[in-house]
């Protein structure tokens, strides 16, 4: 018996369509720790998309279609948990304060400096500057002298700790960052500090 | 001096407005590593232990085992996962004006990014690129799948 016309093609056209391109990149959107909006745009040889929102994907398929597609928080989580897991922990700056002309950190900040010599502690290879600052009472060369001697007040504090004392860089910067803009002369406890930044 | 040391105080004299030190172009340090994981650099493939130098024409290969987080020094933050490669193409900073350029490609595997200084001041100058596409990012955090890496 002969097989029918219709029979016959199912086996041929499958053979002759093309089978859906392959996704062969996707890039996903994540969430913004600050949570501020954010995108990407993604172009490849034949299409453009803009991701943004968390979590929206762009699927680059082979042949260079791009579309985006709303992916799973869970999925992403999971199937880049080893890659996400190795992210290194944010920048972040530190202030403290001192006394007026001293390099003797006020006690508020005597307090606060043993929370962030032990964040500081806890970080994987951190760098650390420490920059001093100093306000208008005095003249400028005081002022370096003394700014300087505030950021070597605050590492001796992390070492103490346990910081190497090859992570740490210390910086005098004067009074020439005023965290409070004011005239010569004026006492401002706010520009007597030392910013800690740590990356 | 150590490469670790070395960066510091690259990144401690930029950040007082020193010229830029060009002899080895330090793009960052590399933060945590597990598994296999090497850094190639000018045909030799070198360790990638936590504490080491990333320098802006490196590239990072990982085993199935490996990842690789990297703190470039415009606190952009780059972790590899497994089995994947990444390229750093371009990488220049100025800390005291953040300006400068950032390009990497991945040619396989995965990659996780949170933009730092760079995207924040100039958009324009940072870059990440895949086989098959190129990739702008407006003040970011993403991740990139190229699975094997074949177009």
């Amino acid at each position: 018996m002969m097989a029918s016309p219709l029979l016959l093609l199912v086996p041929l056209l499958a053979a002759l369509w093309p089978a859906p391109p392959r996704v062969t990149e996707t890039i996903t959107l994540l969430p913004n720790a600050d949570g501020r909006p954010s995108a990407v745009v993604v172009r490849s040889a034949n299409g453009e998309t803009v991701i943004d929102r968390p979590y929206l994907s762009a699927s680059v398929f082979a042949g260079g279609a791009v579309t985006p597609k709303d992916q799973e928080p869970a999925y992403v989580k999971a199937r880049y948990s080893a890659t996400l897991s190795a992210l290194p922990e944010a920048a972040a700056v530190y202030v403290v304060y001192f006394d007026a002309g001293t390099d003797l950190l006020t006690p508020e900040s005597a307090e606060r400096i043993k929370q962030i010599r032990a964040q500081l502690a806890r970080r994987a290879e951190p760098e650390i500057a420490l920059v001093g600052h100093a306000d208008r009472v005095d003249m400028p060369g005081y002022n370096d002298e003394l700014s300087l001697r505030r950021a070597a007040a605050v590492q001796r504090v992390l070492v103490a700790a346990g910081i190497a004392d090859r992570r740490i860089v210390t910086i005098g910067r004067g009074a020439r960052e005023l965290l409070v803009d004011t005239r010569d002369g004026t006492i401002e406890p706010g520009n007597r500090r030392v910013e800690i930044r740590v990356r | 001096m150590t490469p670790y040391a070395a960066i510091v105080l690259a990144a401690a004299l930029l950040a007082a407005g020193a010229p830029a030190i060009a002899a080895a172009n330090p793009a960052g340090t590399i933060k945590n590593s597990r598994g296999s994981a090497s850094i190639e650099r000018e045909g030799q493939k070198l360790a990638a232990p936590a504490g080491a130098a990333v320098l802006g024409s490196d590239r990072i290969v990982t085993g199935a085992d490996g990842s690789v987080g990297i703190m470039l020094l415009d606190d952009t933050l780059l972790s590899v996962g497994p089995n994947s490669t990444v390229s750093l193409d371009k990488f220049a900073f100025d800390p005291a004006t953040n300006d400068g350029a950032l390009s990497a490609s991945v040619k396989r595997g995965t990659m996780a990014v949170i933009s730092g200084k760079l995207a924040k001041k100039t958009p324009g100058t940072v870059q990440f690129s895949t086989p098959s596409a190129i990739l702008g990012v407006r003040g970011t955090e993403f991740v990139i799948d190229v699975g094997d890496g074949q177009k």
